[in-house]
């Protein structure tokens, strides 16, 4: 199945337009598209009428042109014909926006769309989802456009099995400036499932890292997504709700009871080297970090501050999440302190984690960041700031950004404030360096880039 | 291989009924997948017991064996340790009170670490496959590793490395390590044999696999099957 229609369609029909309403969801769909992005975009509804001085169609045949993707919004007894009529008129494939199918026990509604597709090899998205979100292509989102927050264009695409996330994830994306390729809404997944999106998204050149938000797969569909996983080079992170027990059932072997479906959904994800997320704190960060670094590291962290409080928290972030924090050498620690300015020669601990204390400049800490990649003991660096310090500039984020980079060893930066400090994040992150306002999160970043491997 | 497998087949659809495989039967498919097994009889009367014992050598394990009882420990039908014919015979008649005796299984003591080797037919993942330290106490302490089925010699391993109790394997305070030679071959046999017949599977426990420096040896071994086998 060919599902470019679903992400970068050059023709839309909307199916449930109103000339009357509207709020009415086609209606915003409509209009968003038809006024923001480049898609010729032709309402349809059996009334006829017109909405912003255009025509609309009865039907799809009625459409002067080959229709790419029908966004179906109607009411969900509606939607077979409709579905019938896209396949018909051979469009490319379909959104079902409309709810009312399995979700509220309409089983038959929904194994009627879903044999008509299969018979033509007709793909379509839900029922009962937003659709796609493509940056500067496509948005089906029945949201009006005012009331969305919107990351800017990225390499990440986010698959989510519920919308609300979705949309509340991409809000949280535009907070820590994490740049989106891709969204979907999946919905019911009665055709499209996970494991198709992720077959897309691991060959769409747009997207580096793929992310998706589980419910729950279907019969088998676990397996075939961690086999798919494993074959991809590209970090794939998921999300998992519905991890509280519902209740014990009686199991009559010991395996039974150890191996539950959270803890084999854990470990078959991990085993693929799949990057699982406990919390959406965690998914943010893994997200933000893995969108600027593909390649996975081993976990051996060298941490640079000028706060010897920020570096012992730190370090037992990097404990609990299983990442080593080495020891610099005696012989390491006497060349880089000879390199250090004389006010803080005496008093920096040069240890791991690094203090250089509160009378650090940026000469000091580009020259332990120096000295800490050229080591070859550690494979990413995490830079706690402190841009309060007089010492400190806002130039530190690209001149640090610039070593990560000639030494192709990756850095984290923690900056406490990031409207404050804005040019110091900017420094880092238009340099391809993720920021974290959070020690716990720049930690969870370089947890992220072990990408999940075995011991 | 392939009249083992039919020989495997055939056990699985005689127990199809009952919905789990008779432990002298789960044995045989063990010994049958290459799995190390410890010397075993069933016997059904005084004289066939006191020769089976003498025949394997003192101490034995005397296990009941009854179609319905899954739980063997749950009505106290395990007796280890029993070191001459008396014990042999009073063990003999407690089970014969059991309900459902058939007849009692002996076997020969086995000196190992107790791990437990499991598997489970997962609806999203298909079979997956638990290591961990086993015993009774295996859900208490819930020191495992899981993994989704057939697996890899490293994935054998990773999940050995990821266990807690992992130093107990290598050999702590003087004991000697496991044979992680044996180990990682009886764990793939057994991933074969789950993946062979992972419809009719919905549930194992090899609990104790007894693994020392010689051998892995699969101890005690229940088959749960599936709704799929039993509908057959």
């Amino acid at each position: 199945m060919d599902l470019d229609p679903l992400f970068k369609p050059k023709t839309m029909a909307v199916f449930g337009v109103s000339s009357t309403n509207f709020q009415h969801p086609a209606n915003v769909i409509y209009a968003k598209n038809s006024r923001r992005y480049p898609v010729k975009v032709y309402g349809i509804n059996p009334k006829g009428g017109k909405v912003q001085g255009e025509t609309l169609y009865p039907n799809l045949s009625e459409v002067p042109e080959k229709i790419d993707l029908a966004v179906i919004a109607t009411r969900a007894e509606f939607v077979p014909d409709i579905i019938q009529e896209c396949i018909s008129g051979k469009a490319g494939a379909a959104a079902v926006i409309s709810g009312g199918f399995k979700e509220v026990g309409r089983d038959d509604l929904q194994d009627r769309i879903v044999e008509m597709a299969r018979a033509a090899d007709f793909p379509f998205l839900g029922p009962n989802c937003l659709g796609t979100y493509v940056p500067m292509h496509i948005d089906t989102f029945f949201l009006p456009a005012e009331r969305m927050v919107k990351p800017g264009i990225g390499n990440v695409a986010f698959v989510s099995q519920s919308g609300g996330i979705l949309v509340d994830q991409m809000i949280k994306f535009a907070n820590e400036h994490v740049g989106l390729s891709k969204a979907v809404s999946i919905g019911n997944k009665a055709v499209l499932d996970d494991v198709d999106m992720l077959e897309y998204l691991d060959r769409d050149p747009e997207t580096k890292v793929i992310s998706f938000y589980i419910e729950g797969f279907g019969e088998d569909e676990g397996r075939r997504f961690a086999q798919r996983a494993s074959g991809s080079g590209k970090p794939i992170i998921v999300i998992k709700a519905g991890k509280s027990p519902s209740g014990m059932k009686a199991v009559s072997s010991h395996t039974a009871s150890l191996a539950g479906n959270q803890a084999s959904f854990s470990a078959a994800l991990a085993q693929s080297g799949v990057v699982e997320a406990e919390n959406e704190f965690e998914h943010v960060s893994f997200c933000e970090a893995l969108s600027a670094y593909q390649s996975s590291i081993q976990g051996n962290i060298g941490v640079v501050t000028s706060s010897g409080g920020h570096g012992a928290m730190a370090v037992d972030a990097c404990w609990a999440h299983g990442l080593k924090v080495p020891a610099i050498s005696e012989e390491e620690q006497r060349e880089m302190r000879r390199s250090l300015s004389p006010s803080i020669q005496a008093i920096a601990s040069l240890g791991n984690p690094i203090d250089l204390t509160g009378s650090a400049n940026d000469d000091d800490f580009a020259e332990c960041t120096s000295a800490l990649a050229k080591s070859g003991k550690y494979d990413c660096i995490i830079a706690l700031l402190l841009p309060y310090l007089p010492g400190i500039t806002l130039d530190l984020g690209s001149r640090m950004s610039d070593i990560s980079k000639q030494f192709g060893i990756p850095l984290i930066a923690y900056v406490p404030h990031e409207e404050k400090y804005q040019m110091l994040v900017e420094g880092f992150e238009l340099n391809g360096v993720p920021v974290s306002p959070s020690i716990e999160g720049s930690v969870l970043m370089a947890k992220a880039l072990r990408r999940n491997k075995p011991w | 291989m392939v009249e083992d497998k039919q020989a495997i087949s055939r056990i699985i659809s005689r127990s199809s009924a009952r919905g789990w495989v008779l432990e002298p039967d789960a044995e045989h498919i063990m010994a049958l997948e290459g799995i190390p097994v410890p010397r075993y009889k069933v016997v059904t009367t005084h004289e066939e017991a006191v020769s089976a014992a003498r025949e394997i050598g003192y101490p034995v394990v005397a296990k009941v064996v009854s179609p319905d009882v899954l739980h063997k420990t749950e009505v106290h039908g395990v007796e280890i340790g029993i070191d001459n014919d008396e014990k042999l015979i009073e063990a003999f008649n407690r089970f014969a009170s059991i309900r459902g005796f058939t007849g009692m299984l002996i076997e020969e003591m086995v000196q190992g670490l107790e791990l437990i080797l499991g598997a489970q037919r997962d609806v999203q993942f298909g079979p997956m496959i638990l290591l961990g330290m086993g015993g009774t106490g295996v859900e208490i302490y819930q020191d495992v590793a899981l993994r989704m089925a057939p697996l890899k010699p490293s994935d054998v391993s990773s999940m050995v490395n990821s266990l807690k109790g992992h130093k107990l394997l290598e050999g702590y305070r003087g004991s000697e390590p496991v044979n992680m030679e044996k180990l990682t071959n009886v764990v793939l046999a057994f991933s074969g044999f789950i993946m062979d017949f992972e419809d009719s599977i919905e549930s194992v426990d090899v609990n104790p696999l007894k693994c020392s420096s010689q051998d892995c040896v699969a101890v005690d071994t229940r088959i749960i099957l599936s709704k799929k086998a039993q509908a057959t």
